[in-house]
């Protein structure tokens, strides 16, 4: 009955979701005021009825009900509660639910935070948010439901994935869809700018907490995959360009271009047109990130089960969304004024080069994962022999991607530095000087330390030993500039959160550098046959091995090892890694055992028994690793510090002085062009 | 239990007497070359793993058959060659150059170069029809309001 | 108009990657084409399986059509297409060699004992030397070679009634003229 009632509720949110999509929208071209308040009734229902649905499969999942067909192939009895309600999402049917939830989510939350916009505007973003909703609610009545009944019940469940039973798949995929998602609110504001033809910079302001929070989600959901990966794979690797990674990565990096870009058309009115391609360009690829995950054109180790209709739909629908929406746009975006004025070298234009940068990296992964598929193509179709067919790996990836990052980081340096409309590059290279001089400093010094020269090494550090140097400099004179009798703590509440928010970010983006280029120049790996009692010395750790005992689970059977650490003559830590074997999937799978610190982790993950009752041992040192992800938790602070700014929260009563004196509807004035952030 | 207790008593004096233990391969050099050369190439058997990721039998085999092509003197490129003749282009992560592959070893550049080119031109361009549009009655509301906004800010 | 043409480029980009992705919905990302396809079959002096003392190689087969089936008694799914080429033997259609890979020598005659033997005879490659040298990845693999010893044809995986009569023996029958 529960899962009937789930399916009743997923097709009345489906009918909420079509009222959504067409009257809104209808009413704010028609200018129907009782049309446009449906927008956010709507939303409001289309999100309860969404919870219903996801609540009644979370019910199936939790009570063991294997006569529904998804939870007896996602879930077992001996499944622990937090792995079976994480299988809700373990699976195809179920994670697009989440999407959905996720959507119907986002939709509340602009219904709710909305109260400074326009009604036409808040009608025609719900309206469209309303549009996707309608696209993926089809999509799993369709093609995937996750209610289908299995008659009759199985006995037990297949189990979930063992690589899935852990607790970063508990939060990475509710964190990682709550980016692809809000990325559905940038463009439902772009598309509904689009469809006024107000292409204000109201818009821009509006819109841009939105991306960042999207942004912040985004950013916290690729971390966690990744350390996801680091932990459970069992080998210790990080980021391997799989198309899946690749999939999350790519609307990311467009993101963060989008946000740059929103900020010179918040503040100089300058780039709206291209603000609202990339607004466009950023969802089309979460949409086709989701095709490529589960259509099964690429293979990866993370892709879902597919059959060919769900690629079709999907297609189909991503098909529909950019054509209509890049249609719209070709319509709309050449009446689109100019804005501000700016010379060559000013803040404008090294914004624009980040923009072209960040544009061109997504461009290169984008053509990385789908050049196999562009190559399939043209030798099926007679073009090219079939023996053409490419596998693009990550040492492609890693030599396309890592130069881009260069002028990247440099121009991160300098633009926060630059003013608006119009800088002069000497000065601000003399003003950096000192920044130069720490940059090439710790450039030097850093490797040596480390205990090896090595270019990479230098140049990383070189990386994030400028983007540290320059920022400071830029706090120092920024707090520097204020009255003299004024405190130093009163200085710095005076900046604006979001002036503090892009330094965070920009230093998260330098502790992910130094993370990952001290780790793979400097990490050791050592691959050994251990009898009882043996020792490996790493660095000045020494390990060793004290046996294996055997180690019963809840759903598995697993050997686990112990190993001793010592520092020294002093035991700093046991370990235990596993060889697990879990019962129903019969799956081997390595649990690795890390001891992590900020300044290294040693990672130790268990082979295979091999004669004489000796174990093949990997232990790895693996110097900074950590600072990979804290990179990112600084990344997604900052864009926290950023969405709580001031001027995002209380805009209205400016606001409303100056439509007094312009029309409504015409690009709203900007900030001053002296300020600094 | 039995045999972790035992193993836990045996262990008790300190790490001095303990010995060093051998590496996996017999030649650790060898295995780190081998290691090398399997992160570039696709195990064929998996979902988008190298074969230094894969734990699957082929890639076992894989990596071992390597390490036998390396003892008996191949150099890197040499095994590489030996693989891709046997198994295709599509066992190399790394693509080699060619005809194919030359858009997409080149297209990110040639992105970059064209994106590059595209902002100066616009800068430039968009820099004289500012210029030369003449201050129209919008304009001029819109220079009043930010007026007033400046004085407004002062404050903030 | 140029003026608005160059709003239109981003629709134009994303119909072509539409297009390709639409053909990539057709095709298999795991299949992987052999480069030895038209190319001499790789040369091999392999004992039998059930005679060591014999030896067989690939030049003795030069004049005929004929297939070369991979296939091992640790493989699942051998067992899963050995019908199929039992059914093939029986009607004298085309001669089939097998390359016992990666095997022991009682495990595979033991297989055949119990399952049935197709093959003309099986070479016994048990440290995979040959299956190397034709690029086996995944048993079972079939090969259709032509009377100069040329490899025709490839098939990966468990061959299916479906596949031998709609691809492997007409290929054997145009092969044969």
């Amino acid at each position: 009955m529960i899962p009937e009632i789930g399916q009743f509720a997923l097709i009345v949110a489906l009918c909420l979701a079509i009222m959504q999509g067409v009257l809104p929208i209808a009413g704010a071209g028609f200018n129907i005021q009782s049309w446009m308040g449906l927008a956010r009734p709507l939303a409001t229902g289309q999100f309860l009825f969404v919870v219903v649905a996801f609540g009644c499969l979370t019910y199936s999942f939790i009570n063991n009900d294997f006569s529904v067909l998804y939870v007896a192939s996602h879930s077992n009895s001996q499944l622990p509660l937090q792995y079976r309600i994480a299988g809700v999402w373990g699976g195809h049917e179920g994670s697009l639910l989440l999407w959905v939830a996720m959507l119907s989510l986002w939709g509340l939350a602009v219904a709710n935070f909305s109260k400074n916009l326009t009604a036409e505007m808040v009608a025609r973003v719900l309206g469209v948010m309303g549009l996707i909703a309608i696209g993926f609610m089809l999509f799993i009545l369709m093609t995937s439901n996750p209610f289908d009944r299995l008659l009759p019940a199985a006995p037990d469940g297949r189990d979930l994935n063992p690589l899935l039973q852990d607790f970063g798949l508990i939060i990475h995929p509710p964190m990682l869809y709550m980016g692809y998602v809000g990325l559905s609110v940038t463009f439902s504001f772009a598309i509904a700018a689009l469809l006024s033809g107000r292409l204000d910079v109201a818009w821009a302001r509006w819109s841009r907490p939105w991306t960042i929070a999207a942004w912040m989600f985004l950013a916290g959901g690729i971390a966690l995959g990744s350390w996801w990966a680091y932990y459970e794979l069992g080998w210790g690797g990080w980021w391997f360009w799989d198309p899946v990674e690749n999939a999350s990565f790519m609307p990311w990096l467009v993101a963060t271009a989008l946000i740059h870009s929103l900020a010179v058309t918040e503040k100089r009115g300058s780039f709206k047109s291209w603000s609202i391609l990339l607004a466009i360009i950023a969802f089309s690829l979460s949409l086709l990130g989701t095709f490529l995950v589960r259509s099964g054109v690429i293979t990866s180790v993370h892709s879902f089960a597919t059959d060919p209709t769900r690629g079709t739909f999907i297609l189909g629908f991503l098909v529909v969304v950019v054509v209509s929406s890049l249609l719209l746009y070709a319509w709309r975006a050449p009446k689109v004024g100019l804005g501000g004025s700016f010379e060559m070298i000013s803040k404008e234009t090294m914004l624009l080069v980040n923009n072209v940068i960040l544009t061109v990296a997504g461009a290169a992964v984008l053509l990385g994962t789908i050049y196999p598929i562009i190559i399939e193509g043209l030798s099926s179709m007679g073009y090219l022999a079939a023996t053409n067919k490419v596998s693009v790996g990550a040492p492609f990836f890693n030599i396309v991607f890592v130069p881009l990052m260069v002028p990247l980081v440099f121009m991160m340096g300098l633009g926060p530095l630059a003013r608006w409309k119009q800088a002069s590059l000497p000065d601000m290279l003399v003003r950096l000087r000192w920044a130069f001089g720490t940059t090439a400093l710790v450039a030097i010094i850093m490797p040596l330390l480390m205990g090896g020269w090595s270019w990479l090494a230098a140049l990383g550090m070189a990386l994030a030993g400028w983007i540290v140097s320059a920022t400071s400099y830029n706090i120092y004179s920024r707090l520097k500039s204020g009255r003299a009798d004024e405190l130093l703590l009163a200085r710095i509440k005076s900046c604006p959160t979001s002036y503090w928010g892009m330094h965070v970010a920009h230093l998260g983006v330098a502790v992910s550098i130094i993370g990952v280029t001290l780790v793979t120049q400097y990490e050791t790996e050592k691959d050994v046959r251990m009898h009882i009692g043996d020792t490996v010395t790493i660095s000045d750790y020494t390990f060793r091995f004290d046996g294996v005992t055997d180690v019963t689970g809840p759903n598995y059977t697993a050997s686990r090892g112990l190993i001793r650490v010592f520092r020294g003559d002093y035991e700093i830590k046991v370990m235990h890694p596993e060889k697990r074997i879990y019962t129903v999937q019969t799956m081997p799978m390595t649990e690795a055992d890390i001891d992590t610190n900020i300044w290294r982790d040693l990672y130790v993950s268990l082979g295979e028994p091999v004669e004489g009752g000796a174990w093949i041992v990997r232990i790895y040192h693996k110097p900074f690793v950590v600072w990979i992800w804290f990179g990112a938790i600084f990344m997604a602070l900052g864009g926290l510090l950023a969405v709580v700014d001031r001027r995002y929260r209380v805009p209205a009563r400016k606001e409303a002085k100056v439509k007094v004196t312009a029309e409504p509807g015409l690009a709203k004035p900007t900030v001053t062009a002296t300020e600094n952030s | 239990m039995k045999r972790y207790l035992i193993a836990a008593l045996l262990c008790l004096p300190l790490l001095g007497q303990a010995k060093e233990a051998e590496y996996s391969s017999s030649d650790p050099v060898m295995h780190l070359r081998v290691m090398e050369i399997s992160a570039e190439l696709r195990c064929l058997v998996c979902q988008g793993q190298s074969l230094a990721d894969s734990h699957s039998d082929f890639a076992v085999d894989m990596r071992n058959q390597i390490q036998e092509m390396m003892e008996g003197g191949m150099s890197n490129r040499e095994v590489t060659n030996f693989l891709v003749e046997r198994y295709g282009e599509t066992i190399r992560y790394r693509p080699s150059l060619n005809s194919t592959t030359v858009l997409l070893w080149f297209g990110p550049g040639l992105l970059l170069v064209i994106g590059i080119g595209m902002l100066y031109f616009n800068v430039s361009r968009r820099k004289k029809q500012v210029q030369n549009q003449p201050l129209s009655a919008d304009d001029q509301r819109r220079a009043e309001a930010m007026l007033e906004q400046k004085s407004g800010d002062k404050q903030a | 108009m140029g003026r608005y043409l160059r709003y239109l480029i981003p629709l134009a980009v994303f119909l072509l990657l539409a297009a390709f992705l639409w053909q990539g919905l057709k095709l298999d990302p795991r299949d992987i084409p052999s480069p030895l396809v038209n190319k001499p079959a790789p040369q091999f002096d392999l004992p039998l399986l059930a005679d060591p003392a014999v030896h067989i190689k690939r030049d003795e087969m030069l004049g005929q059509v004929w297939l070369l089936n991979v296939w091992a008694s640790w493989c699942v799914s051998c067992r899963q297409e050995h019908p199929v080429f039992m059914r093939l033997a029986r009607q004298n259609i085309v001669p089939i060699y097998g390359l016992n890979y990666k095997d022991t020598r009682e495990a595979g005659i033991n297989w055949l004992n119990d399952f049935g033997n197709p093959y003309v005879a099986s070479g016994f490659d048990v440290n995979g030397r040959v299956g190397l040298d034709y690029g086996v990845y995944g048993v079972p693999e079939t090969y259709v070679i032509d009377k100069q010893g040329v490899i025709r044809y490839k098939h990966t995986g468990p061959v299916s009634d479906e596949a031998m009569m709609t691809t492997i023996v007409p290929l054997v029958k145009e092969l044969n003229g």
